[in-house]
């Protein structure tokens, strides 16, 4: 495998978190992405029993600040596949209903044995908190409308799998050149939004990111080189190779009026807009969907879809995560 | 004989106009004599502080500090906040009212500034405009007033309706004090927790924006000339800690119409911008938020060019665990008596070339001007013997675990300070020296 540079685990150690953190996708530099995809290759090819052993005894928890299906499953179930002890913590269900603070409850964790947090939090940044207070590797699972990284490599994952002539290539910077990604709806809200716009250029794509100003403000163009605003669905379809469409996040939409019929007539991905503009683009969605709001049913079920592909990549991709949390260099001691 | 007799130094006095070597005498609390190097030779004194190669200067005037006593001594007590005053070179303080309870009322206001307190510095207050703070009814500001209030502020919260602003600013310029407003349009800032721009886009936050603070100011400039034309009174308005471009330049409008408006700036304000938050650090965040470049940049022309009267910290302590919390749920402010004068020699003497004597007028002068404060702000024979000495040429790095402040919530620890306060003294009384104090940390 591509070996762990030791550069790469001391950088994020000299910002004072433990290695094997994934906090953002911002300072993951591309050769420890190309680490993270060869190590998934490599566990998902593995027999089962051989990946048992690999994180055997060790100790995993789960902290969930908001609900949560694919991920806290995918993550749950990858950390037992590796042989790991899991405990999932949820804050409807312990002392933060109490008011115990962030720092508290993680030191708390650690003091119980936990190795490594897996974060899911309703406030932008709270996995850094976590990672400081702890000194533990910590996974960010979502945190507000910050990130959610190991949806963007597994997204990555997904990608390269599925689009023509993409796989088995070397991953460096330019391995997505000549790929536009859409991503439509509501990118204000949206973590998984930020983090693909800031992972995916740095492997040469270019996203085109889309909605109305109420959900994408000029500043997003701030996330970095290689990302475009087109206001115009239908025009950013007809450049797309992949079009990842976002749910309207009703929970975090506080005090914006939004006239939904108008919106499902501009951004709805249905069936006559996909053949019209994209007949052959990769439809995504990190999921949760609303079907017949952003994305019609028949889309979602129909041979462009991508989406129950996504979550099977988000279980493999997330086994690796596990082992680079828990090994001290890298996947190198686990290396089979 | 006298109690303190300062040789061989440089005094700085913009009020009186002097800037050369001079040697001053204090008796009785008071500044008895200023005479030329070898005037006083005759001069007997209890204590001679030799300032040779020294600035000495009016003791600085911070007009927005917030000690949390009454109510949250656990952040800062008068008695901490005022050390640390002392150690920054401050010789008067004016505390904000958003104390637990709100300071608006006379027996409130006598026990803050009541001698049992313990302030080593000398401590004035700026009463809550509105009872509460609740921004609906103003407060006695003719008892207030007589029992010492310096003017007025809900700050934290601005004044929000303009029945109340403007009967705030009609009641105060009877009386001839200033309004104080915090200018911050909270129906556009609910849940914003930083600039807005493409930082807090990146970090997924949610953003104040600049119209969130001229909007304000600009109804506030509105609400001033509505006052002249139809009361024929002359009210003051004082916008706290300005921080947007857009804000600064309404002020240098209304200040060109002839208005009596006023305005500080933060040093956090023209040091630092919203990329300070880096990865989440609550040490930067405060409100207003630092932001972009051109606004700091704004700052530091609106200092330069006069459209600022004066620097004020905003020294807001918050404990640590409230601090150690996600970013959102964190508390507003800073720390900053003990850094100002650092980051103001630095950035505007030694960065932007703005004199020492330009530097002393926005910290004691003109903001002592601001409240009224009579004989302080200068070093004019009979004023109060309130004096910083410091070496205007040492650089230092600020350590926050060094702070006389019960809190440590600096966005500034390890950060280069030019300028090293040497001794404060207050109303003749030496309140802070620097080889003793240090030798005892």
């Amino acid at each position: 495998m591509t070996s762990m540079t030791p550069s790469v685990h001391s950088a994020v150690e000299s910002a004072g978190y433990a290695a094997g953190s994934l906090l953002t996708v911002a300072d993951l530099p591309v050769v420890e992405v190309a680490a993270i995809l060869a190590a998934t290759d490599r566990f998902e090819q593995m027999v089962s029993t051989d990946r048992a052993r690999t994180l055997a005894g060790r100790r995993i928890a789960l902290l969930f600040y908001e609900s949560s299906t694919r991920t806290r499953t995918s993550f749950e179930l990858a950390a037992k596949s590796l042989g790991a002890i899991t405990t999932l913590v949820s804050d409807k269900s312990s002392s933060i209903e109490k008011g115990e603070s962030l720092k508290d409850t993680g030191l708390t964790l650690r003091a119980l044995g936990a190795e490594c947090i897996i974060l899911r939090h309703a406030n932008s940044g709270a996995p850094y908190l976590l990672a400081r207070s702890t000194g533990l590797p910590v996974l960010n699972a979502g945190d507000g409308m910050h990130e959610h990284p190991s949806q963007a490599l597994l997204d990555l994952r997904t990608i390269l799998a599925r689009l023509p002539g993409l796989r088995g290539r070397l991953i460096n910077g330019r391995t997505l050149e000549g790929v536009t990604v859409v991503i439509t709806g509501d990118i204000l809200h949206s973590r998984v939004a930020r983090s693909n716009a800031m992972l995916l250029p740095r492997l040469g794509a270019e996203v085109l990111l889309c909605g109305p100003k109420e959900l994408l403000p000029e500043e997003a163009l701030g996330l970095g080189e290689g990302v475009e605003i087109e206001r115009d669905f239908d025009k950013a379809l007809k450049r797309a190779q992949v079009v990842m469409m976002l749910r309207i996040q009703q929970e975090r939409i506080a005090g914006l009026e939004l006239d939904l019929a108008d919106y499902i007539l501009r951004y709805q991905l249905n069936e006559e807009r996909l053949s019209a503009c994209a007949p052959s683009a990769l439809v995504m969605h990190p999921g949760p969907m609303i079907r017949g709001l952003e994305i019609s049913g028949e889309v979602a079920d129909g041979p462009n879809s991508a989406i129950e592909e996504q979550v099977r990549h988000g279980l493999a991709v997330r086994t690796a995560l596990l082992v680079r949390a828990l090994s001290a260099d890298g996947f190198a001691s686990v290396t089979v | 004989m006298s109690d303190i007799l300062i040789l061989n130094g440089r005094l700085v006095d913009p009020a009186s106009g002097v800037e050369a070597e001079r040697d001053l005498l204090v008796r009785r609390g008071r500044v008895a004599a200023v005479e030329a190097p070898g005037g006083l030779r005759e001069a007997k004194a209890k204590e001679v502080i030799d300032a040779a190669g020294m600035i000495v200067a009016p003791g600085l005037v911070d007009i927005h500090v917030h000690l949390r006593e009454p109510g949250q001594t656990y952040k800062e007590s008068i008695a901490t906040g005022t050390a640390a005053a002392a150690a920054g070179g401050f010789t008067s303080v004016v505390a904000m009212p958003n104390t637990v309870p709100v300071n608006d009322s006379v027996a409130g206001l006598q026990w803050m500034v009541d001698a049992a307190r313990g302030a080593c510095v000398k401590l004035f207050a700026m009463p809550a405009a509105t009872f509460g703070s609740m921004g609906e009814e103003i407060t006695d500001f003719h008892e207030l007033q007589r029992a010492g209030a310096v003017g007025f502020t809900d700050d934290g919260k601005p004044v929000l309706h303009d029945r109340v602003m403007r009967e705030a600013l009609v009641a105060a310029a009877g009386i001839g004090v200033p309004v104080s407003q915090h200018a911050e349009d909270t129906r556009l800032t609910g849940g914003c927790s930083m600039n807005a721009g493409p930082v807090a886009f990146r970090l997924g936050l949610r953003g104040m924006t600049v119209e969130a603070e001229a909007l304000i100011v600009e109804r506030d400039i509105r609400l001033l000339k509505d006052i002249e034309r139809s009361e024929r009174l002359r009210a003051h308005l004082h916008v706290q800690h300005v921080s947007t471009a857009r804000a600064m330049s309404l002020i240098r409008t209304a200040k060109a119409e002839g208005l009596h408006v006023t305005c500080e700036v933060a040093p956090h304000h023209f040091t630092l911008t919203d990329e300070a938050v880096g990865d989440y650090d609550t040490n930067a965040k405060m409100n207003p938020p630092l932001r972009a470049e051109a606004d700091r940049l704004a700052m530091i022309a609106g200092l330069m060019d006069g459209t600022v009267d004066c620097i004020a910290t905003d020294h807001a302590p918050h404990a640590r665990f409230e601090k150690e919390q996600e970013f959102e749920r964190a508390p507003n402010g800073i720390t900053g008596l003990e850094t100002a004068l650092g980051l103001a020699l630095r950035v505007l003497h030694k960065g932007q070339g703005m004199t020492v004597s330009r530097v002393m007028a926005l910290m004691s002068a003109q903001p002592a001007g601001i409240v009224s404060l009579e004989g302080r702000g200068t070093l004019k024979v009979g004023s109060f013997a309130d004096v910083v000495v410091f070496d205007s040429a040492a650089e230092w790095s600020f350590e926050a675990k060094r702070s006389r402040s019960k809190s440590r919530n600096t966005p500034f620890d390890g950060a280069g300070m030019v300028g090293r306060v040497m001794a404060t003294i207050c109303e003749g009384r030496v309140v802070y020296r620097y080889a003793a104090a240090e030798a005892k940390r």
